[in-house]
């Protein structure tokens, strides 16, 4: 017995929900992260500008996907950030603009199989282990306690003999990481 | 806004993550909820913020799903005491034994679970050629594999389009009721107790198994309309026409033609978070006809207005049509 996999979804109507859009992109274009850091990073010199580059593309998709939810992402999701790019590139007045007009985005937009979402339920096991093994000693300890094991926040605390705090810290860094690891980020930003 | 260059990407995140581990582990009342809804609408760069954040804390979870299969005794206790490696050694002893169970859950077909918000409307394609179309404020459930094919229908609205095979009939639950394709398009509507379905083409049988009594088994062609409810079973024949306004919500309309005002109120408000109100009975009992958009309220709030003369107050979440 084998399953019948989905082909594809396409969310239909004009207004979209909150929820609706949210769900598409969780779907379709933070899988896409892995890419889109690449691009990011292969096409802007400054490294320290990556993450807010990342923020605004993400922005400008997500609202002009409250008009219309573009489909496929994958196409759109370059294109938008290629136009980041030269605009950030013309107003930083650095680079003339015709030399900005090749930014490339070539192998990044076709809208082949996103190999994220094909992820075997085995890889994906083996992903999730391997970004907690990444995390900070402390932060996964705490990460692990209360996400896998459920314990809540005084009870983490007491077995980590630290206080609260400490553990709201070791947890919201561990979700930061954690995200930054599944998505693909190997850039070496841990928060 | 785009240019969030100032605003921090670091920072949002930071808050977003904060926001996230005090509705995860904090005391979380309504005035939380309501500062994060404020919070998230602040900003779209707060909003793609905390989902991202939030896909990656649910997909982490995956691997909580299976905590509790872990057997208590093999499992060394969490109150383990001693140098800090060997605590970090029990740690990923735990998940040792929680990826030997995960490889087995994760790679076994599986119930999907397929939603939609108020509003939303969704197509799922498999494989097999079948299609399923959401409409609005409906969930889902999916065992779709090469030996059995059967849907929960848990509530809201479905269009199915259904590649018949005979060998592995596809199979819609919805509470004690069946419905067993033959090869077929067919809708199914389930809200407050009471199931529908029509059928648009091809044959689909009805029946209640498992109810304790022998249930009639009814055949249903195009045309019949099946409605179930606790009580009782009903058939009746409705027109082409009618089955097609019942499905104008593929094309994201309400088809009205001597509707009464509070039947045309009780469709938008299955699709609009701003609920419709009619004020009086007298008023509820007049009709209406034509088609309007289900997400544009405003649409249908000028035609009684401007038609009807009627009066609309708005208040925080309601609008109410008086004479």
């Amino acid at each position: 017995m084998s399953e019948i996999p989905e082909t594809g979804r396409e969310i239909r109507g004009a207004g979209v929900s909150p929820q609706a859009l949210d769900d598409w992109f969780a779907r379709e274009v933070l899988p896409l992260e892995p890419q889109l850091m690449q691009f990011l990073h292969h096409n802007w010199r400054n490294k320290a500008d990556i993450a807010d580059l990342r923020q605004d593309v993400y922005v400008r998709i997500y609202e002009a996907a409250q008009k219309q939810i573009p489909s496929p992402a994958r196409p759109f999701v370059f294109a938008v950030a290629r136009n980041l790019l030269i605009d950030r590139l013309r107003k930083a007045q650095v680079v003339p603009i015709e030399a900005v007009a090749d930014v490339d985005i070539l192998g990044f937009a076709s809208d082949a199989p996103n190999p994220e979402r094909s992820l075997a339920a085995r890889d994906e096991l083996r992903r999730l282990q391997g970004a907690l093994e990444r995390l900070a000693p402390r932060c996964r300890e705490a990460f692990v306690l209360g996400r896998i094991q459920g314990l809540s926040r005084t009870e983490i605390a007491a077995r980590m003999g630290v206080s609260e705090d400490t553990v709201t810290e070791h947890l919201t860094k561990g979700m930061r990481a954690l995200a930054n690891i599944l998505y693909g980020d190997d850039h070496g930003r841990t928060p | 806004m785009s240019e969030a260059f100032e605003t921090g990407a670091m920072e949002i995140e930071a808050r977003a993550a904060a926001w996230l581990e005090r509705r995860n582990f904090g005391r979380w009342s309504e005035e939380d909820e309501a500062g994060l809804d404020a919070w998230l609408a602040g900003s779209p760069a707060h909003r793609v913020a905390f989902v991202r954040l939030s896909t990656a804390w649910e997909r982490a979870g995956r691997m909580a799903a299976l905590a509790p299969e872990i057997p208590a005794q093999s499992v060394p206790p969490f109150r383990v005491t001693g140098p800090f490696l060997f605590r970090i050694a029990a740690v990923f002893a735990v998940l040792a034994v929680i990826a030997a169970g995960a490889i087995a859950y994760l790679e076994a077909p599986r119930e999907r679970t397929y939603s939609t918000a108020i509003g939303g409307r969704e197509l799922v394609k498999f494989a097999d050629g079948s299609r399923i179309e959401l409409n609005t404020n409906t969930v889902l459930r999916a065992r779709m594999t090469t030996s059995e094919r059967v849907v929960w229908l848990d509530h809201g609205e479905a269009y199915f389009e259904i590649k018949h095979d005979a060998a592995h009939p596809f199979v819609v639950m919805a509470g004690a009721h069946r419905v067993t394709d033959m090869g077929t398009k067919f809708r199914m509507r389930r809200d407050k107790g009471r199931l529908q379905v029509s059928v648009v083409q091809g044959r689909v049988t009805f029946d209640t198994p498992d109810s304790g009594k022998l249930s009639p088994l009814e055949v249903l062609t195009p045309g019949d309309v099946a409605v179930a409810t606790a009580k009782s079973v009903s058939v009746r024949r409705e027109s082409a026409q009618d089955l097609t306004d019942q499905l104008s919500w593929r094309q994201g309309v309400l088809v009205f033609d001597h509707t009464t005002l509070a039947q045309a109120a009780a469709e938008f408000n299955r699709y609009n978070t701003d609920k419709l109100v009619i004020a009086d009975a007298q008023l509820a009992r007049r009709t209406i006809g034509g088609t309007f958009p289900t997400n544009n309220l405003e649409a249908f709030i000028g035609v009684t207005q401007d038609l009807l003369g009627l009066h609309v107050k708005r208040s925080a979440h309601a609008i109410v049509i008086s004479r």
